[in-house]
């Protein structure tokens, strides 16, 4: 078969012609991997709402809240409740000051304003040093390496550094605006992960994001407990 | 030349990372690990053996002044379908991968595995020219992450072979892959010439 010349109307026509053909296909891959696609996001945050908050027997991403930062950033807030009482705040709360692009978080707070757990969703930092961050900031695990920690190091001994005194890395059981988490470096209690100092600071201004929300919607809540009254005299 | 000899003329002799020195953005970029390299190269063999197979069947279609965007047009749908397919079913795959994947279309071994054999050869021998190059693709990238990540993290495809504190953290780190493709590199070409 001869070769189709390269006349216009013969490129337009076969760029057209495969240009329909594969849009079409694309349009029916997508519409067989959307629901799958959704469902797997879906998955994905609902367990990491049920990591972060007590038990609790609610469909949380039935009431979504949202909260909008100063820098314009979209948070969502979960509802956790048990038998109708609120058990805790699972906040999906996201930075933008990654070493490389964008961090996302699942926070939950207690209904006291601490931090029961975390976990985190999405983020581009670097492997081995700044994606340590979904381990760092926990308690410190009873291991091997806990107890070379508590130990004066010979570097340590020789540069007359004093081992870490009430530095921590965990950001667990804290309360955010009581407890002042920023790293060592800025004046903060939090250490940082070791030669990721970006990562561990934009970890810690996605948890600040979050206690912001926290915070808008506890006064969002007091308010309408006071305002109740009064739309029921409007009626 | 028959299929089989093509099919290995891709894994051994032409291979693309090896001897090509095709697509290293994506070499460098993501086999930080074993799975990543290797979930990578097997993305890579699927939109090679089809895209070769679609531009060998259309190529006496195509006008010769358009078949570069023909054959992007072609390769950019492929790629969007395993993006999408991977997005659905291998969730935490993709988020290891992630914009490498959509990189796939910019990867010069799949545009010129069209250009320079698709477009000359028949369909059949081109599927086992795509297949080929997509396994010497892979296994390129799988030894380079395996190495990576078993030097730098004391891993083998996420199981510990040893404790991470030993690893050394450049070879997960981009100078790492440099280093690490430069000496298989080395002790291939050394394998070749004695062999």
């Amino acid at each position: 078969m001869a070769k189709t010349e390269s006349t216009l109307k013969n490129m337009l026509m076969t760029l057209l012609v495969i240009a329909i053909i594969s849009g079409t296909s694309l349009g029916f891959v997508y519409k067989l991997t959307k629901d799958p696609i959704d469902q797997s996001k879906l998955a994905k945050q609902q367990s990491a709402i049920k990591e972060v908050v007590p038990e609790f027997n609610n469909d949380p991403a039935a009431e979504v809240d949202t909260f909008v930062t100063e820098s314009g950033l979209n948070l969502k807030i979960f509802h956790a409740k048990k038998d109708g009482v609120e058990v805790g705040l699972a906040i999906e709360t996201i930075t933008n000051k990654g070493f490389s692009g964008e961090i996302k978080i699942m926070v939950g707070f207690l209904p006291d304003g601490s931090i029961l757990n975390y976990r985190v969703l999405n983020h581009h930092e670097t492997p081995g040093l700044g994606s340590k961050m979904d381990e760092w900031f926990r308690p410190a695990k009873a291991t091997v390496n806990q107890n070379e920690a508590s130990k004066p190091s010979f570097f340590k001994w020789l540069f007359g550094i004093k081992s870490g005194t009430g530095g921590d890395k965990s950001i667990i059981a804290k309360t955010p605006g009581k407890n002042n988490l920023r790293v060592s470096k800025d004046g903060g209690e939090i250490d940082a992960i070791t030669a990721a100092t970006i990562s561990s600071r934009a970890f810690l201004d996605a948890v600040d994001n979050a206690r912001m929300a926290y915070l808008s919607q506890k006064t969002k809540e007091t308010e309408s407990v006071t305002q109740t009254p009064q739309e029921i005299v409007h009626e | 030349m028959n299929n089989w000899k093509v099919l290995f003329n891709g894994i051994l002799k032409e291979n693309p990372i090896f001897t090509l020195l095709l697509g290293m953005c994506p070499t460098l970029g993501v086999t930080s690990s074993a799975i990543n390299g290797l979930g990578m190269g097997l993305a890579t063999t699927f939109v090679l053996v089809m895209s070769n197979l679609v531009v060998a069947l259309i190529k006496d279609f195509i006008p010769d002044k358009v078949r570069i965007p023909a054959f992007i047009v072609v390769i950019a749908t492929f790629v969007t379908i395993v993006e999408m397919t991977m997005q659905a079913y291998l969730p935490a795959l993709f988020n290891s991968l992630g914009l490498f994947i959509p990189l796939i279309v910019v990867n010069c071994i799949v545009l010129g595995r069209a250009e320079a054999f698709a477009s000359k050869n028949t369909a059949i021998s081109s599927i086992f020219d795509g297949l080929g190059m997509g396994l010497g693709f892979s296994l390129a990238l799988t030894l380079l992450g395996s190495i990576r990540e078993l030097l730098g993290s004391g891993k083998l495809f996420n199981s510990s072979i040893y404790p991470s504190d030993y690893g050394m953290l450049i070879f997960v780190l981009a100078p790492g892959a440099f280093i690490a493709l430069g000496f298989l590199i080395a002790i291939i070409n050394k394998l070749k010439k004695t062999a």
